[in-house]
Protein backbone atom coordinates (compact mmCIF):
# COMPACT_ATOMS: atom_id res chain seq x y z
CA UNK A 1 0.00 0.00 0.00
CA UNK A 2 1.28 3.60 -0.95
CA UNK A 3 0.90 5.63 2.81
CA UNK A 4 -0.84 8.95 1.80
CA UNK A 5 1.07 10.33 4.52
CA UNK A 6 3.89 11.19 2.09
CA UNK A 7 1.51 13.45 -0.10
CA UNK A 8 3.40 16.56 -0.14
CA UNK A 9 6.65 15.58 0.86
CA UNK A 10 9.14 17.84 0.07
CA UNK A 11 11.80 16.30 -2.28
CA UNK A 12 14.46 19.16 -1.99
CA UNK A 13 16.02 21.49 -4.59
CA UNK A 14 19.15 21.18 -6.44
CA UNK A 15 20.47 23.89 -8.94
CA UNK A 16 21.90 22.94 -12.75
CA UNK A 17 24.38 24.58 -14.79
CA UNK A 18 22.89 24.53 -18.28
CA UNK A 19 26.07 23.53 -20.41
CA UNK A 20 26.15 24.02 -24.14
CA UNK A 21 28.28 20.56 -24.64
CA UNK A 22 24.79 18.90 -22.90
CA UNK A 23 22.21 20.44 -25.26
CA UNK A 24 24.12 19.56 -28.22
CA UNK A 25 24.31 16.73 -26.87
CA UNK A 26 20.53 15.95 -26.17
CA UNK A 27 19.43 17.35 -29.24
CA UNK A 28 22.26 14.64 -31.41
CA UNK A 29 20.42 12.00 -29.69
CA UNK A 30 16.84 12.76 -30.62
CA UNK A 31 17.67 13.95 -33.69
CA UNK A 32 17.14 17.81 -33.35
CA UNK A 33 19.40 19.15 -36.45
CA UNK A 34 17.78 22.80 -36.26
CA UNK A 35 21.15 24.87 -35.92
CA UNK A 36 18.79 27.11 -33.49
CA UNK A 37 19.17 24.60 -30.95
CA UNK A 38 22.94 23.44 -31.78
CA UNK A 39 25.06 26.25 -32.95
CA UNK A 40 25.72 29.55 -30.87
CA UNK A 41 25.80 31.56 -33.99
CA UNK A 42 22.19 30.59 -35.48
CA UNK A 43 20.93 30.89 -32.13
CA UNK A 44 22.09 34.64 -31.41
CA UNK A 45 20.91 35.33 -34.96
CA UNK A 46 17.64 34.56 -33.76
CA UNK A 47 17.88 36.87 -31.24
CA UNK A 48 18.83 33.90 -28.09
CA UNK A 49 21.39 35.16 -25.28
CA UNK A 50 23.00 31.01 -26.17
CA UNK A 51 21.31 27.82 -27.00
CA UNK A 52 17.89 27.33 -26.11
CA UNK A 53 16.91 24.74 -23.54
CA UNK A 54 14.41 22.41 -25.65
CA UNK A 55 11.23 21.63 -24.21
CA UNK A 56 11.59 18.26 -22.92
CA UNK A 57 15.16 19.10 -21.40
CA UNK A 58 13.75 20.53 -18.37
CA UNK A 59 13.30 16.83 -17.52
CA UNK A 60 17.00 16.17 -17.60
CA UNK A 61 17.61 19.11 -15.49
CA UNK A 62 15.58 17.07 -12.44
CA UNK A 63 17.24 14.20 -13.12
CA UNK A 64 20.61 15.27 -12.90
CA UNK A 65 20.74 15.34 -9.02
CA UNK A 66 22.08 13.25 -6.04
CA UNK A 67 20.14 9.99 -5.05
CA UNK A 68 17.47 11.39 -7.56
CA UNK A 69 15.20 8.12 -6.77
CA UNK A 70 15.84 8.15 -3.12
CA UNK A 71 12.18 9.18 -2.40
CA UNK A 72 11.58 5.65 -3.68
CA UNK A 73 13.47 3.69 -0.49
CA UNK A 74 10.92 6.30 1.24
CA UNK A 75 8.19 5.09 -0.04
CA UNK A 76 9.00 1.57 -0.50
CA UNK A 77 8.95 1.63 -3.96
CA UNK A 78 11.37 -0.43 -6.39
CA UNK A 79 12.39 1.26 -9.09
CA UNK A 80 11.46 -1.89 -11.60
CA UNK A 81 7.81 -1.24 -10.20
CA UNK A 82 7.91 2.11 -11.36
CA UNK A 83 6.31 3.30 -14.95
CA UNK A 84 6.19 6.93 -16.17
CA UNK A 85 2.22 7.66 -16.95
CA UNK A 86 2.54 11.02 -18.21
CA UNK A 87 4.69 14.63 -18.51
CA UNK A 88 3.37 17.97 -18.38
CA UNK A 89 5.73 21.12 -19.12
CA UNK A 90 3.88 24.33 -18.37
CA UNK A 91 6.66 27.21 -19.74
CA UNK A 92 6.83 30.48 -19.17
CA UNK A 93 10.02 32.01 -20.01
CA UNK A 94 12.78 30.28 -22.15
CA UNK A 95 16.20 29.39 -20.83
CA UNK A 96 19.64 29.20 -22.12
CA UNK A 97 22.84 27.49 -21.94
CA UNK A 98 24.81 29.76 -19.68
CA UNK A 99 21.87 29.76 -17.25
CA UNK A 100 21.99 28.07 -13.31
CA UNK A 101 18.29 26.92 -12.72
CA UNK A 102 17.27 26.21 -9.84
CA UNK A 103 15.02 22.94 -9.55
CA UNK A 104 12.57 21.86 -6.53
CA UNK A 105 10.04 19.15 -6.69
CA UNK A 106 7.59 17.87 -3.74
CA UNK A 107 4.80 14.90 -3.84
CA UNK A 108 1.61 16.25 -4.71
CA UNK A 109 -0.72 13.58 -4.51
CA UNK A 110 -0.54 9.21 -4.03
CA UNK A 111 -3.66 7.14 -4.99
CA UNK A 112 -4.75 3.84 -5.81
CA UNK A 113 -6.69 2.15 -8.50
CA UNK A 114 -8.27 -0.80 -9.35
CA UNK A 115 -7.97 -2.73 -5.78
CA UNK A 116 -4.80 -0.97 -4.97
CA UNK A 117 -2.71 -3.09 -7.96
CA UNK A 118 -1.75 0.06 -9.45
CA UNK A 119 -0.29 3.24 -7.26
CA UNK A 120 -0.41 6.48 -8.54
CA UNK A 121 2.24 8.92 -7.22
CA UNK A 122 2.06 12.63 -8.70
CA UNK A 123 5.08 15.15 -8.28
CA UNK A 124 5.21 18.93 -9.11
CA UNK A 125 8.56 20.58 -10.23
CA UNK A 126 9.17 24.02 -10.49
CA UNK A 127 12.32 25.30 -12.60
CA UNK A 128 13.35 28.92 -11.60
CA UNK A 129 16.26 31.50 -12.55
CA UNK A 130 19.26 33.21 -10.22
CA UNK A 131 16.47 35.68 -9.17
CA UNK A 132 13.32 33.76 -8.20
CA UNK A 133 11.52 33.71 -11.32
CA UNK A 134 9.61 30.75 -12.36
CA UNK A 135 10.49 29.03 -15.48
CA UNK A 136 8.78 26.34 -16.15
CA UNK A 137 6.96 23.51 -13.71
CA UNK A 138 6.42 20.02 -14.45
CA UNK A 139 3.69 17.68 -13.29
CA UNK A 140 5.00 13.93 -13.64
CA UNK A 141 2.79 10.56 -12.85
CA UNK A 142 4.49 7.88 -11.89
CA UNK A 143 2.34 4.99 -12.03
CA UNK A 144 3.52 1.58 -10.11
CA UNK A 145 1.88 -2.08 -10.29
CA UNK A 146 1.61 -3.24 -6.49
CA UNK A 147 0.69 -6.71 -5.06
CA UNK A 148 -0.68 -8.65 -7.54
CA UNK A 149 0.17 -6.87 -10.17
CA UNK A 150 3.79 -7.92 -10.68
CA UNK A 151 4.06 -10.76 -13.52
CA UNK A 152 5.73 -13.94 -12.29
CA UNK A 153 9.69 -14.16 -13.04
CA UNK A 154 10.97 -16.69 -15.71
CA UNK B 1 12.05 24.39 -39.69
CA UNK B 2 8.85 24.43 -41.55
CA UNK B 3 6.91 26.39 -43.54
CA UNK B 4 3.60 25.40 -41.64
CA UNK B 5 1.69 28.54 -40.46
CA UNK B 6 -0.39 28.39 -36.85
CA UNK B 7 -2.10 31.51 -37.52
CA UNK B 8 -4.28 30.52 -40.59
CA UNK B 9 -3.91 27.01 -39.91
CA UNK B 10 -8.00 25.49 -39.39
CA UNK B 11 -9.17 23.02 -37.29
CA UNK B 12 -8.34 19.20 -38.31
CA UNK B 13 -5.20 20.65 -40.10
CA UNK B 14 -2.26 17.92 -39.82
CA UNK B 15 1.16 19.43 -38.67
CA UNK B 16 3.88 17.87 -40.68
CA UNK B 17 4.44 14.64 -39.47
CA UNK B 18 8.22 13.12 -38.05
CA UNK B 19 9.51 9.42 -39.16
CA UNK B 20 11.91 8.10 -36.64
CA UNK B 21 14.46 5.37 -37.98
CA UNK B 22 13.95 1.61 -36.43
CA UNK B 23 14.83 2.17 -32.19
CA UNK B 24 18.06 0.97 -31.53
CA UNK B 25 20.04 -0.21 -28.85
CA UNK B 26 22.75 2.28 -28.99
CA UNK B 27 19.74 5.06 -29.28
CA UNK B 28 18.32 3.77 -25.82
CA UNK B 29 21.78 3.97 -23.90
CA UNK B 30 23.41 7.31 -25.37
CA UNK B 31 19.14 8.99 -24.40
CA UNK B 32 19.88 7.30 -20.47
CA UNK B 33 23.61 9.21 -21.12
CA UNK B 34 22.15 12.28 -22.65
CA UNK B 35 18.61 12.97 -20.43
CA UNK B 36 20.07 11.93 -17.01
CA UNK B 37 17.57 9.05 -16.69
CA UNK B 38 19.98 5.94 -15.78
CA UNK B 39 17.02 3.59 -15.59
CA UNK B 40 19.16 0.64 -16.39
CA UNK B 41 15.42 -0.66 -17.44
CA UNK B 42 15.88 1.00 -20.45
CA UNK B 43 19.88 0.27 -21.27
CA UNK B 44 20.45 -3.21 -19.75
CA UNK B 45 18.65 -6.61 -20.66
CA UNK B 46 19.99 -8.45 -17.61
CA UNK B 47 18.12 -5.93 -15.39
CA UNK B 48 15.09 -5.65 -17.09
CA UNK B 49 14.58 -10.16 -17.07
CA UNK B 50 15.38 -9.78 -13.78
CA UNK B 51 12.60 -7.75 -13.62
CA UNK B 52 10.18 -9.82 -15.39
CA UNK B 53 10.51 -8.83 -19.05
CA UNK B 54 11.93 -10.17 -21.80
CA UNK B 55 14.33 -6.98 -23.41
CA UNK B 56 14.79 -3.26 -22.65
CA UNK B 57 12.15 -0.92 -23.75
CA UNK B 58 12.74 2.50 -25.11
CA UNK B 59 12.25 5.38 -22.56
CA UNK B 60 9.39 7.40 -22.47
CA UNK B 61 11.12 10.28 -22.36
CA UNK B 62 13.19 9.82 -25.34
CA UNK B 63 9.69 9.01 -27.52
CA UNK B 64 8.32 12.74 -25.85
CA UNK B 65 11.68 14.41 -27.37
CA UNK B 66 10.60 13.12 -30.53
CA UNK B 67 7.20 14.18 -30.10
CA UNK B 68 8.57 17.56 -28.96
CA UNK B 69 10.68 17.92 -32.19
CA UNK B 70 6.86 17.97 -33.95
CA UNK B 71 6.56 21.26 -31.88
CA UNK B 72 9.88 22.91 -32.68
CA UNK B 73 9.34 22.13 -36.42
CA UNK B 74 6.61 24.71 -36.35
CA UNK B 75 6.86 26.80 -33.42
CA UNK B 76 9.41 29.31 -31.88
CA UNK B 77 10.61 27.76 -28.27
CA UNK B 78 8.79 31.00 -26.22
CA UNK B 79 5.63 30.59 -27.90
CA UNK B 80 4.97 27.11 -26.19
CA UNK B 81 3.26 27.55 -23.11
CA UNK B 82 1.98 23.63 -22.47
CA UNK B 83 3.68 20.57 -23.87
CA UNK B 84 2.31 17.35 -22.23
CA UNK B 85 1.61 13.58 -22.69
CA UNK B 86 0.78 10.49 -21.05
CA UNK B 87 2.48 7.19 -21.82
CA UNK B 88 -0.24 4.68 -23.13
CA UNK B 89 2.29 1.83 -24.22
CA UNK B 90 5.48 0.40 -23.92
CA UNK B 91 8.05 1.19 -26.72
CA UNK B 92 9.42 -1.74 -27.46
CA UNK B 93 13.13 -1.95 -28.69
CA UNK B 94 13.25 -1.69 -32.68
CA UNK B 95 10.02 -0.13 -33.09
CA UNK B 96 9.59 1.83 -36.11
CA UNK B 97 7.77 5.36 -34.73
CA UNK B 98 5.82 7.62 -36.21
CA UNK B 99 4.88 11.39 -34.86
CA UNK B 100 1.68 12.87 -35.74
CA UNK B 101 -0.20 15.83 -34.95
CA UNK B 102 -2.99 17.92 -35.56
CA UNK B 103 -4.68 21.35 -35.07
CA UNK B 104 -7.40 20.58 -32.17
CA UNK B 105 -8.39 24.23 -30.62
CA UNK B 106 -8.08 27.76 -31.05
CA UNK B 107 -8.79 30.08 -28.37
CA UNK B 108 -7.21 32.94 -26.31
CA UNK B 109 -5.85 33.07 -23.18
CA UNK B 110 -4.76 35.67 -20.87
CA UNK B 111 -5.70 37.79 -24.16
CA UNK B 112 -3.43 35.75 -25.77
CA UNK B 113 -4.75 33.72 -28.86
CA UNK B 114 -3.52 30.14 -29.00
CA UNK B 115 -3.72 27.12 -30.43
CA UNK B 116 -3.62 23.80 -29.07
CA UNK B 117 -2.15 20.52 -31.07
CA UNK B 118 -2.92 16.97 -30.65
CA UNK B 119 -0.09 14.56 -30.84
CA UNK B 120 0.76 11.11 -31.22
CA UNK B 121 3.77 8.67 -31.05
CA UNK B 122 2.45 5.35 -32.85
CA UNK B 123 4.83 2.51 -33.84
CA UNK B 124 4.19 0.74 -37.18
CA UNK B 125 1.63 -1.55 -35.92
CA UNK B 126 0.04 2.17 -35.25
CA UNK B 127 -0.23 1.17 -31.81
CA UNK B 128 0.36 4.70 -30.06
CA UNK B 129 3.10 4.71 -27.27
CA UNK B 130 2.50 8.58 -26.53
CA UNK B 131 -0.92 10.99 -26.82
CA UNK B 132 -0.28 14.02 -25.60
CA UNK B 133 -0.66 17.62 -27.00
CA UNK B 134 0.66 21.47 -26.86
CA UNK B 135 -0.21 24.59 -26.77
CA UNK B 136 1.33 27.77 -28.22
CA UNK B 137 0.81 31.05 -28.64
CA UNK B 138 -0.01 32.79 -32.34
CA UNK B 139 0.46 36.27 -33.65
Amino acid sequence: MLDKKYIGLELGSHEFEIEPGRLKFFNQVIGQANPVFTDEAAAIAAGYPGLPVPPSFYFTMYMEQENVWGWLDTLGIELEEVLHGSQDFAFHKPAFAGQTVTLTARITDIFEKKGGTLGFVIKEITVSDTAGYLLATQKVTLVMRRQGGNQENA
Amino acid sequence: MHNFDLCSAAIGDAIPAISLPELSRTTLALFAGASGDHNPIHIDIDFARKAGLDDVFGQGMLCMAYMSRLVTDIAPLEKIRDFATRFISITQIHARLTCLGQVVEKMTVEGEDRVRLSLVVQDENDDVKLQGYAVIAVQ
